[in-house]
């Protein structure tokens, strides 16, 4: 399997996620520098966190411009998957890749801390090792993860049970204290209608190895592993 | 625009003394420039020549067989680490700065401490920071103006931080009112490199080209070097277009660049403009090059139109760089830049003749020998008062406070409290590389394409240091060299910040004196480096001179991943040691200070030849695998610590001091150093007996961690008893509630 990881100016966790995903025996990954407009060849691409262009704009607003994103748009329509991490999340939304948007923190700080995730569909390609319900132990850093929505959005994310992730206690408890930046419903990460572009805030990259303080992150990789290795059996 | 006459009233505004003036006119044999006025000033500032301290810096060690680029050579000291990589780390202030602008004064002290970093051809790891403000407690305007500084230097450090994808791991943060008008800023970057990747500031190669790369330059931070080295006043609001505005952004792609570029041969010499410019970067380059630079004003990248010469000299706009490449090489530099959308620009030469020079088109508006500006500065030997030592502590003057109250009391007092609601700011997983998030004692981060674990912590306790400065110097050295043991580490290499105050005042020039005497008495105990570091003279506000503070951060190395130790007691049934003395020293304590609002009495003492066997010991048993936590007494002491440990596992402890003739104060909230708190399974407690009883040091067995809600202490017949949860929410909930009040 190969994996692109874009680097736009400003990314900053491109070498995060690349060791993230080498860590697995059969990913080989590539640094994708933003001005190439191809992304032939490769089975699966990942958009990392940062702050693409300083994010003086709205975040992600300049960098859905970026040359590369034409291609990431037709990778997307072809059914290769699409993971947008945190920065990639809000590049993926301005981009219309999917749906809603990501506002400031409502306690206006920047926020870095682990915290928990329950998986509320493992029908996707990036959730499937998953079951429905388990809590993960992710961080996140991030100053403007609100993730909002219409609630004709909202009404057909719910439809379509795109909502993936969503911020939760230790025991699972899906809570106003367990929200950390105000999210509708405690989003935290949502896929799109055909299922094969997921966005999330919190960094699965940081926890894939157990020197680091856990490997809750690895079931998301594991499961694009798993789906690329089936679709190309198909 | 015609420049100014040079009268003596423009010499004193630009800081020189009539005495400096004669030097400058007997340097050039005629009257200067209007910019070379300016050149002058800026270099011939404390900021950039350390006039006022460098013959006490000479005092430092500074030498060792793992020194690859000492202390003073470079913009930073490179250490070795084994397997041909190194490490290349640095602590700078900015100070002044963020007293009249806190976010922008904050930011660009990251952003200058990073280029420092990999202007030697490092790519960084990471950073902390050293925050002190005034007191941020209570209703009064200073102490909301305190609020203020603190949260914007906070935000400031995490934009610029967290923008650039650096994780910020460690630190510390006080609170103390001679801090008030006068917030202290230091940051701290750490860089790996290979031997081979060493980058040299030095302007080589008669007639190869030389490059500005980066930002363009603009009227921010117009002779900033100069504003740093005067008191601060109330007029110093004035003096915020002194301050420079960081683009986070730019340094990101500017540090993509320059690793990309270094990594090509076409580099002959490259040095970041921080202080003073481009004036400091050329006339430096070419000092340390023993060559001359001719550079062109009207080449260089500019952000207004009509800017003055001198003012594109002296401005400090950030994220800017200046690279001598070979002959030859220009398109390697035109392919980089372009590929990360940076400017650059072909300014000038290197030249054989030693001169500093400065064209604007066809004038030349300044021509100095660089040597001069860079290395022949002024110098001076200030008068230093007498040291008067702090009267003892008389106990029987202060009142017994009951240890219940008295715990969660400095628990929440804003110094010791949890600093999450600061690190939380900052994000400090980035790069996925800290294994020991922020809060234990020192911050340890693995290093994955060197294989090599680093740990790295920062301390100063300025209430010693103002009692007594040498004390305090060596106890800021012995605390760092215990947070690190704690962890597993050996330390390699000390970076200091020193911050006083005005140096012509005599008792603040022996505080600096004393200072350095200790530190450099510490680093030799403990046979490391100092490997460069910063001065920052005049933290005076209108109410008077900042308490010393000589702020100490210091690296060490891990040797296997096994070793790696937290401060949290880990499970129910672990058998608690403390190793070292129960002590009996409350003077300069924090219990006198958060208790009874005194600042008193002598320092504990520090004796190397005991501190050093304890860290020796505990390394020798966490080696074993014997140690399941450690913890060091610093502020607050043994109680503030058993706290702590409680704490990260929500778990108990009781605790048997045994029967005492001491007060229950001084017992517990005594600061005597070389104490640490460790716990141990108890399948291994005779094993650890065992290792440190050959080793020699004292230590004793004062209990056992429990899965009951209570901490429990017993001295005899007494019995103190809090609930660990509660102590918890003092602590952590200390700061927020301050600062969203």
């Amino acid at each position: 399997m190969k994996v692109a990881v874009i680097q736009f100016p400003g990314s900053n966790c491109d070498t995060d996620c690349q060791a993230a995903v080498d860590s697995f025996p059969g990913i080989q990954s590539e640094i994708v520098w933003h001005k190439e407009t191809s992304l032939a060849g490769y089975d699966a691409v990942v958009l990392p966190g940062g702050f693409s262009y300083g994010d003086y704009l709205r975040c992600g607003s300049i960098a859905r411009f970026s040359p590369i994103m034409a291609a990431v748009r037709a990778a997307a329509d072809s059914g290769v998957l699409v993971l947008g991490i945190c920065n990639g999340f809000q590049i993926l939304c301005e981009a219309g890749l999917l749906p809603g948007t990501l506002l400031r923190n409502n306690g206006l700080l920047f926020r870095c801390e682990r915290l928990h995730l329950r998986v509320e569909s493992n029908n996707s390609p990036f959730t499937s090792v998953l079951h429905q319900g388990q809590v993960l132990d992710i961080p996140i850093a991030h100053g403007e993860g609100n993730y909002f929505a219409d609630a004709e959005t909202l009404k057909a994310l719910h439809a379509n049970s795109q909502i993936l992730v969503r911020y939760c206690d230790a025991s699972g408890n899906v809570s106003s204290e367990a929200n950390p930046n105000g999210s509708l419903e405690n989003i935290a990460g949502i896929c799109s209608h055909g299922r094969n572009v997921f966005g999330l805030m919190p960094h699965p990259e940081r926890v894939c190895d157990p020197l680091l303080g856990g490997t809750d992150g690895r079931g998301i990789f594991q499961s694009m592993l798993e789906a690329v290795a089936k679709a190309k059996v198909k | 625009m015609s420049n100014p006459a040079i009268t003596p009233e423009l010499v004193a505004k630009h800081g020189l003394s009539p005495e400096e003036y004669e030097k400058v006119l007997s340097i050039l044999g005629r009257e200067p420039s209007f910019e070379e006025l300016g050149v002058f000033s800026v270099m011939w500032s404390e900021h950039c020549s350390y006039k006022n301290s460098r013959p006490e810096l000479r005092k430092f060690p500074t030498t060792g067989p793992s020194v690859l680029v000492k202390a003073g050579e470079e913009n930073a000291g490179v250490i070795d680490i084994g397997d041909g990589w190194a490490v290349a780390f640095k602590i700078e202030s900015h100070n002044h700065p963020s007293a009249v602008e806190p976010f922008q004064g904050a930011a660009t002290g990251v952003g200058g401490i990073i280029r420092d970093i990999f202007t030697m051809g490092a790519r960084p790891v990471f950073l902390m920071d050293s925050l002190r403000f005034g007191s941020i407690e209570g209703g009064s305007e200073q102490a909301k103006t305190n609020r203020r500084l603190f949260a914007g230097v906070v935000a400031g450090i995490a934009h610029y931080g967290n923008c650039i994808g650096l994780p910020t791991i460690a630190g510390e943060v006080y609170f103390d009112e001679s801090y008030s008008g006068n917030p202290l800023v230091n940051a701290f970057c750490l860089g790996i490199l290979r031997h081979e990747q060493i980058a040299r500031g030095a302007a080589e190669g008669i007639g190869n080209p030389v490059f500005y790369v980066g930002a363009e330059t603009g009227r921010d931070g117009l002779a900033g070097a100069a504003f740093a080295s005067r008191e601060l006043t109330e007029e110093s609001k004035a003096d915020r277009p002194a301050v420079q505005v960081g683009d986070p952004f730019r340094e990101k792609l500017l540090l993509e660049a320059c690793l990309e570029l270094l990594a090509t041969d076409a580099v002959a010499g490259i040095q970041d403009m921080g202080a003073a410019g481009l004036t400091c970067s050329t006339c430096e380059t070419a000092s340390r090059g023993g060559t001359g630079v001719e550079i062109d004003i009207q080449l260089v990248p500019q952000r207004a139109k009509g800017q003055t010469p001198y003012e594109v000299l002296l401005s400090e706009s950030q994220e800017r760089m200046l690279v001598i490449v070979k002959k030859g090489r220009e398109d390697v530099v035109k392919r980089i830049f372009e590929k990360w959308d940076l400017p650059y620009a072909e300014i000038g030469k290197v030249t054989d003749d030693g001169m500093m020079r400065v064209r604007n088109g066809n004038d030349v508006v300044v021509n100095v020998p660089a040597r001069s500006l860079a290395d022949d500065g002024p110098l001076y030997s200030r008068e230093a008062a007498p040291f008067i030592p702090p009267a003892p502590l008389d106990l029987s003057s202060v009142p017994q406070a009951d240890p219940e109250t008295a715990l969660p009391k400095l628990l929440s007092h804003p110094s010791i409290a949890s600093k999450r609601w600061v690190w939380r700011q900052y994000d400090h997983m980035v790069r996925t590389g800290t294994a020991v998030l922020p809060g234990s004692d020192a911050a340890v981060f693995i290093v994955r394409e060197a294989n090599k674990i680093l740990a790295a912590a920062t301390d100063c306790n300025a209430i010693y240091c103002k009692l007594d400065p040498s004390v305090g110097a060596r106890i800021a050295v012995a605390e760092c060299a215990r947070n690190l043991a704690c962890s597993g580490a050996v330390p390699i290499g000390v970076t200091d910040n020193l911050n006083f105050g005005n140096p012509h005042k005599p008792e603040n020039f022996y505080q600096l004196r004393a200072a350095v005497e200790g530190i450099s008495e510490g680093c030799r105990a403990f046979n490391v480096p100092v490997t460069g570091g910063n001065v920052s003279l005049y933290n005076e506000s209108p109410a008077g001179a900042i308490d010393p503070t000589p702020t100490i951060s210091m690296v060490g190395t891990i040797a296997d991943i096994t070793h790696i130790t937290t401060q949290s007691f880990k499970e129910a049934g672990d058998q608690i040691y403390l190793l070292g003395e129960v002590g009996s020293e409350l003077g300069a304590s924090h219990y006198l200070l958060a208790i009874h609002g005194r600042k008193e009495g002598a320092p504990p003492a520090l004796d190397f030849d005991k501190e050093i066997p304890i860290h020796n010991a505990l390394l020798g048993v966490i080696r074993k695998g014997l140690v399941r936590s450690a913890h060091d007494c610093s502020e607050g002491g043994l109680a503030v610590a058993i706290a702590e440990s409680t704490f990260g596992n929500a778990l108990g402890a009781s605790i048997d001091l045994g029967a005492t003739d001491q007060r229950p104060d001084v017992l517990l909230f005594n600061e005597t150093q070389g104490r640490i708190i460790i716990s141990v399974k108890p399948s291994d407690a005779s094993a650890l007996e065992n290792e440190l009883s050959t080793s020699g040091v004292p230590f004793r067995k004062i209990g056992e961690v429990t899965g009951k809600a209570d901490l429990l202490i017993m001295t005899g017949a007494d019995v103190y008893n809090w609930k660990v949860a509660s102590l918890n929410e003092t602590f952590e909930r200390a700061i927020p509630s301050l600062m969203e009040s």
